[in-house]
C-alpha cells in the first residue's frame, strides 16, 4: 500500500482500517480479493441504474406496475434485482394527489438492490431529522415546490421494510422506449425527494441519472 | 434503544447538504471499512439489528461526531471483540507496527 505521499502519515482512521484489515486476513477471516470484490460490486454494478429500469417498465406495462404495487419484492425480482436489502420491499406511487418520500431515521436504511448504496445526505442528520417534521421544506432545499393541496407521506424504512418511490411518468414521454424512459428516472426521484426529469430537462442535464 | 441515533424530528441540525457528482465512496478506507463489515456479516455471528445495536449503543457526542463510516467501524470493532475475534488492543498494537513502517 503506497497511496500515502512520503511523510504524509495516514489519518488515525485510515490507519484504524489498515490494521483491522490486516488483522482479519492474518486470522483467515477475510480474503482481500474478495473484499475487493464487493466494494467493485457496490461501487460501479449496483446502483439507481436498476432501479430506473423498474420504474421504466412500470411506466410502459400497467400489469407490471399493478404487481410492483402490490408486491414490490417478487415484482422487483422478476428484473433480477435481488439481495439481502430487497427482501421485503414496498412500492409507493406518486400521483398528481399524493408525494411519497423516503427516510430512514434511525440509521440509513436503503433499497441497496435497486438503489445501490445511499448518498451522504441520506446518511446525515439534517435529512434524517427534518424529513419527517417539515418535509416541504425538506424538498423546498431539493427544489421542489409541492402545491398546498398535494398530500407529502414520508415513510421511515427500517431494517425489515425499505421503499421505493414510483415516480410520475414526466409529461411529453408519450412513445419513448423503456430505455428511454429509464434515463429519465434519476436516483432521487425513487427516493422522492425530486420528481423524474422530462426529455427536455435530461438533455440539459445528461449526468443526472447517473 | 432510545440515543443520539434517534432523531427523527429533532431541531437544529440546519439544511441537507447535497455535494454535486457524490462518489459512492470518499476515501480508500471508507471501501476497506464498508468490504470488512459486509464481508463479516457473512459468517452469520450477528444478524442486522445486532450491528445498528452495536453501532448505536455508545456515547452521544461519539456517535455525533463521528462520520458514517467511521460508525460502522467502531460496530464491527465491537462485535469483534465480543465475539472473541479481534480485541480493541489488537487493533491498537497492529496500528502502532504499521505506523512504525510507514514514511
Amino acid at each position: 500500500m503506497s497511496e500515502h505521499r512520503h511523510g504524509t502519515p495516514p489519518s488515525d482512521t485510515a490507519l484504524r482500517v489498515k490494521a483491522l484489515e490486516s488483522l482479519l486476513v492474518e486470522k483467515g477471516l477475510v480474503d482481500p480479493a474478495a473484499l475487493d470484490a464487493l466494494i467493485d460490486t457496490y461501487e460501479n454494478k449496483v446502483g439507481p441504474r436498476n432501479g430506473a429500469a423498474v420504474v421504466a417498465r412500470a411506466w410502459s406495462d400497467s400489469e407490471y406496475k399493478a404487481r410492483l404495487l402490490a408486491d414490490g419484492s417478487a415484482t422487483i425480482a422478476e428484473l433480477g434485482f435481488t439481495g439481502r436489502t430487497g427482501d421485503h420491499m414496498v412500492v409507493v406511487e406518486n400521483t398528481p394527489r399524493v408525494h411519497n418520500m423516503v427516510v430512514c431515521t434511525l440509521c440509513s436504511c436503503y433499497p441497496w438492490t435497486v438503489l445501490g448504496l445511499p448518498p451522504v445526505w441520506y446518511k446525515a442528520s439534517p435529512y434524517r431529522a427534518r424529513a419527517v417534521k417539515e418535509p416541504r421544506g425538506v424538498l423546498r432545499d431539493f427544489g421542489v415546490e409541492l402545491a398546498e393541496d398535494v398530500e407529502i407521506r414520508v415513510w421511515d424504512s427500517t431494517s425489515e421494510i425499505r421503499y421505493l418511490v414510483l415516480p410520475e411518468r414526466p409529461p411529453g414521454t408519450e412513445g419513448l422506449s423503456e430505455a428511454e424512459l429509464a434515463a429519465l428516472v434519476t436516483r432521487d426521484s425513487m427516493i422522492g425527494t425530486e420528481r423524474a426529469l422530462t426529455p427536455d430537462e435530461a438533455r440539459a442535464k445528461p449526468e443526472a441519472a447517473e | 434503544m432510545n440515543g443520539a441515533h434517534d432523531m427523527g424530528g429533532m431541531d437544529g441540525f440546519g439544511p441537507v447538504e447535497r455535494e454535486a457528482d457524490a462518489p459512492i465512496f470518499h476515501d480508500e478506507w471508507e471501501r476497506r471499512a464498508f468490504a470488512l463489515t459486509v464481508a463479516m456479516g457473512f459468517y452469520g455471528l450477528w444478524n442486522i439489528d445486532i450491528s445498528r445495536y452495536a453501532r448505536e449503543n455508545r456515547d452521544p457526542l461519539g456517535y455525533l461526531r463521528d462520520s458514517y463510516y467511521e460508525r460502522w467501524l467502531y460496530g464491527l470493532e465491537s462485535l469483534l471483540e465480543q465475539n472473541g475475534l479481534v480485541s480493541r488492543e489488537e487493533i491498537a498494537a497492529r496500528m502502532a507496527e504499521l505506523a512504525e513502517g510507514v514514511g
